[in-house]
């Protein structure tokens, strides 16, 4: 067996001067030249911290405090500073997650390309432009030329991340690490990346060491797999055999996590609207300037939609699809333009005497769950505060009815007292979902209310959400970029694309039989799962993107 | 121990003497401060008086005492004014933005152009050198660096989901103003309270000092060493009490609030 690329070797890595607090644990693996594996694990399962390991980038407060990590056979953590240095950038490059930030913002895009080149390569100033124009040209950036002297802000998030990885390709590196390269993005755009960074790694028979939460998306795109959780590998292997075979209990777990096609809810069709839009226009002004004219931008173009009593109507599009514009706008926090808003039948107005009461009957489930509570109050205040305008209910019976909404999102007494920093992600948007149906609403609007979670919370999130749906009542309107989450939860669904509904139907006739191109795309990016005796299946509708769908695409 | 912790001493340690000293001299001290006795002028410090006594003979401890309390309380209702004042304007000026935001912010704007001290002295003239002139102009020369810093937070607050969470609740503006937005930027409010606390201490010795501030012959620590210059050659005890006061109670509060600062921002916690 020849030598492996990288071998990591029983590393543990812990807080510097705390050696028993240990961060990651007797992880071992290796990859191979040209092999692509995945690391797959929640937050704070320190998937992270052994990628940054492998380039010795890991942050100053944690050390490796045991094991070994091996680059071409030499030992990383023995190497000096500049022997480090010397491999990082040329044979080991990275993708960061977050192409907003990591970028430098006052550089133009071939300046900051030319750094690894005028350090790793010798070449003269002509040479290195040729070939970060070339590079460009390969990442599909149109009109490199204007590139080269663009500023970061000026480009898109998939953009700049085709940048990114313009510049850790740039050297032909024999390791690529991508960490969560596309958690930021859309599910389309995200889609584009990976497979030109997927294409790209093959090309230059470069080994892919991907880090992600996102198990369908590595099972997808790579060789192998490497299950982490709370520092620890549970289990690796080829990616067909963990899916349909997983030994451990915590890939199960995962597997099962995986969104399924909920069962099919019978919704009358003759039921009364509880909230319905006609001709919903949103526009944004901004102001003229000196030189500038005013323009006006809009964000929903006459907008029609009707949610039934307890029906969960999804909505879906990509970023800048106006989803969340619309969603805000029928929630009052975004004043329309145009249009109405009617609710049980008559309008309302911000302002007009059915208004105060249809404000306390829609309510709104936030995306973060860190910043939709107050950090100065306890949970007891921050539910109890949903109940301020309920007249009849006195005292004892809000602190009576606060406790019971709070039990049914599965949060007992101890967490009264508790302020939110206190509390994880999960339970935060347990707190806020509780908030939002503690007055009993008609209608709940839920925006990208799971996306920031962790899968397997998710899905326990999820099921409450429904559970509580079943219960009481209420019709919802569930605002999602990720279209298995809708899979498992809507009973409609209504696709909107640069604010314009361009589909709109039942459930299972979106997903079986989309209509309209971009449907199809959004559709590609999500996997169809069944479940097998001992694991999932995956398989991919439309994978073969079609000259149309590349087209419905631009 | 931290270093907060550490300051939290440091500097709480002189700033308790001050206070215990300024609240003791408004009951009791010991010598009338204003009584002039010219038999006893400019006696060294001894055992009769601790501290000697001035060219009128009047005792320096007794006046440093009282000085105590007139600078602690104009300083205490000064900050208490630009805080009220601040907080105000800062959180509609920020929650209102568009024109409410402009009118404010313009003014503020021409107020911070002007140094503090220079501000304070053009407004004295107008509200005249009295106790209450002077909390006036002081608090009107230290309000805009907190509007400044109010409408700075409830900019980034009122962008928060907990704020629009609120606006969903049926919450009208003032309420959620008031129970969502105030208490979310004490933070930074609390520590610029503290260290202006020090500044006007220093800018009113300092008025003092030029004879703008509460007329003689009430004692002042500024105004005491404005009349200890012509004696300073034979009695140099008359300079360095009222010196000492003011440095070492400027370096008490300030330790203490570089203290509280700590707390409140987690990211200097380290240091």
């Amino acid at each position: 067996m020849n030598q492996p690329l990288v071998e990591v070797d029983r590393l543990s890595l812990s807080v510097r001067g705390l050696s028993d607090h240990q961060i990651v644990r007797d992880v071992s693996f290796r990859v191979d030249a040209g092999e692509i594996v995945g690391i797959v694990g929640e937050s704070g399962s320190g998937k992270t911290m052994v990628a940054r390991s492998l380039m010795n980038l890991q942050p100053p407060a944690i050390s490796i405090s045991g094991g070994d990590v091996r680059f071409e056979g030499r030992s990383v953590p023995a190497m000096t500073g500049k022997q480090v240095r010397a491999l990082r950038g040329a044979r080991l490059g990275m993708v960061f997650q977050e192409p907003m930030t990591s970028l430098n913002p006052s550089m133009t895009i071939g300046r900051q390309l030319e750094e690894p080149l005028k350090l790793h390569a010798r070449l003269d100033a002509p040479r290195r432009r040729e070939r970060i124009l070339d590079i460009l040209r390969r990442v599909d950036i149109r009109d490199p030329e204007a590139a080269f002297r663009a500023f970061p802000h000026q480009f898109s998030g998939g953009m700049r991340q085709r940048i990114m990885l313009a510049s850790a390709m740039l050297l032909k590196p024999s390791l690529l690490i991508a960490d969560e390269p596309t958690t930021a993005l859309d599910a389309l755009v995200q889609r584009e990346v990976l497979e030109l960074m997927l294409e790209m790694v093959r090309d230059e028979k470069t080994a892919l060491l991907m880090i992600s939460h996102d198990l369908p998306m590595v099972a997808r795109y790579c060789d192998r797999i490497i299950v982490m959780r709370q520092g620890e590998v549970v289990e690796q292997g080829p990616v067909a055999e963990i899916i349909s075979r997983p030994r451990h209990d915590y890939t199960r777990e995962l597997l099962q996590s995986m969104p399924m096609r909920g069962p099919l809810r019978i919704i009358d069709q003759a039921a009364s609207a509880v909230v319905e839009v006609k001709g919903l226009e949103v526009e944004y002004r901004t102001k003229a300037g000196l030189l500038a004219p005013k323009t006006i931008k809009k964000a929903l173009h006459g907008i029609d939609l009707c949610i039934r009593s307890g029906e969960i109507v999804a909505l879906v599009g990509a970023s800048g699809s106006g989803k969340t514009t619309l969603g805000r706008c029928i929630a009052g926090l975004v004043p329309a333009s145009s249009g109405g808003i009617f609710f049980a039948g008559k309008v309302v107005k911000p302002g007009s005497p059915a208004w105060h009461h249809y404000r306390l009957n829609c309510q709104m489930i936030f995306q973060d769950p860190f910043g939709s509570l107050d950090p100065r109050m306890k949970i007891r205040e921050i539910v109890v505060e949903a109940l301020r305008h309920d007249r009849q209910a006195g005292r004892v019976e809000k602190a009576e009815r606060v406790r019971a909404v709070l039990e049914e999102v599965g949060l007992d007494g101890r967490y009264l007292d508790r302020y939110p920093h206190e509390l994880s992600g999960g339970q935060r948007q347990r707190v806020a979902i509780a908030r939002a149906v503690v007055g009993r609403p008609q209608f709940v609007i839920a925006d990208e209310a799971v996306s920031a979670l962790d899968v397997t919370v998710r899905t326990k999130v999820l099921q409450l959400l429904a559970d509580l749906q079943r219960r009481h009542g209420f019709s919802c309107l569930f605002i999602s970029h990720d279209l298995s989450v809708v899979e498992q939860l809507a009973d409609r669904v209504v696709v909107m694309r640069d604010g314009v509904i361009v589909e709109e139907g039942k459930r299972d006739a979106i997903f079986v039989a989309p209509q309209h191109e971009y449907t199809r795309a959004l559709l590609s990016a999500i996997p169809t799962l069944t479940r097998t005796d001992t694991g999932v299946s995956l398989s991919w509708r439309f994978a073969q993107a079609d000259g149309a769908l590349a087209e419905a695409l631009q | 121990m931290k270093r907060h912790q550490r300051n939290y001493i440091l500097g709480g340690a002189p700033l308790a003497c001050f206070l215990g000293a300024a609240l003791i001299g408004r009951f009791w001290t010991p010598f009338n401060p204003m009584r002039i006795d010219l038999r006893s002028k400019l006696q060294p410090p001894g055992a009769a008086h601790w501290l000697g006594t001035d060219e009128f003979g009047r005792d320096l401890l007794s006046r440093l005492m009282a000085a105590a309390g007139t600078s602690v309380s104009i300083s205490l209702t000064t900050v208490f004014f630009a805080l009220l004042a601040g907080l105000t304007l800062g959180v509609i000026a920020g929650y209102a933005r568009g024109w409410t935001d402009r009118v404010v912010m313009s003014l503020n704007d021409a107020l911070l152009a002007f140094p503090s001290m220079l501000l304070a002295l053009a407004l004295l003239s107008i509200t005249g050198a009295n106790m209450y002139g002077i909390i006036l102009a002081l608090g009107m020369a230290y309000t805009p660096s907190m509007v400044r810093v109010v409408r700075g937070s409830v900019l980034s607050l009122r962008e928060r989901e907990f704020i629009d969470a609120s606006r969903i609740m049926g919450n009208s503006a003032a309420y959620t103003m008031l129970r969502h937005i105030l208490p979310n930027c004490l933070g930074p409010v609390i520590v610029l309270a503290t260290s202006m606390f020090g500044s006007v201490l220093l800018t009113e010795s300092a008025l003092s000092f030029l004879g703008l501030g509460v007329p003689p012959p009430a004692p002042t620590w500024g105004n005491m060493l404005a009349s200890a210059r012509p004696h300073i050659a034979e009695a140099m005890w008359l300079g360095i009490f009222p010196g000492l006061c003011i440095s070492l109670s400027l370096l008490g509060i300030n330790l203490f609030g570089d203290a509280i600062r700590d707390r409140f921002d987690p990211r200097m916690r380290g240091l």
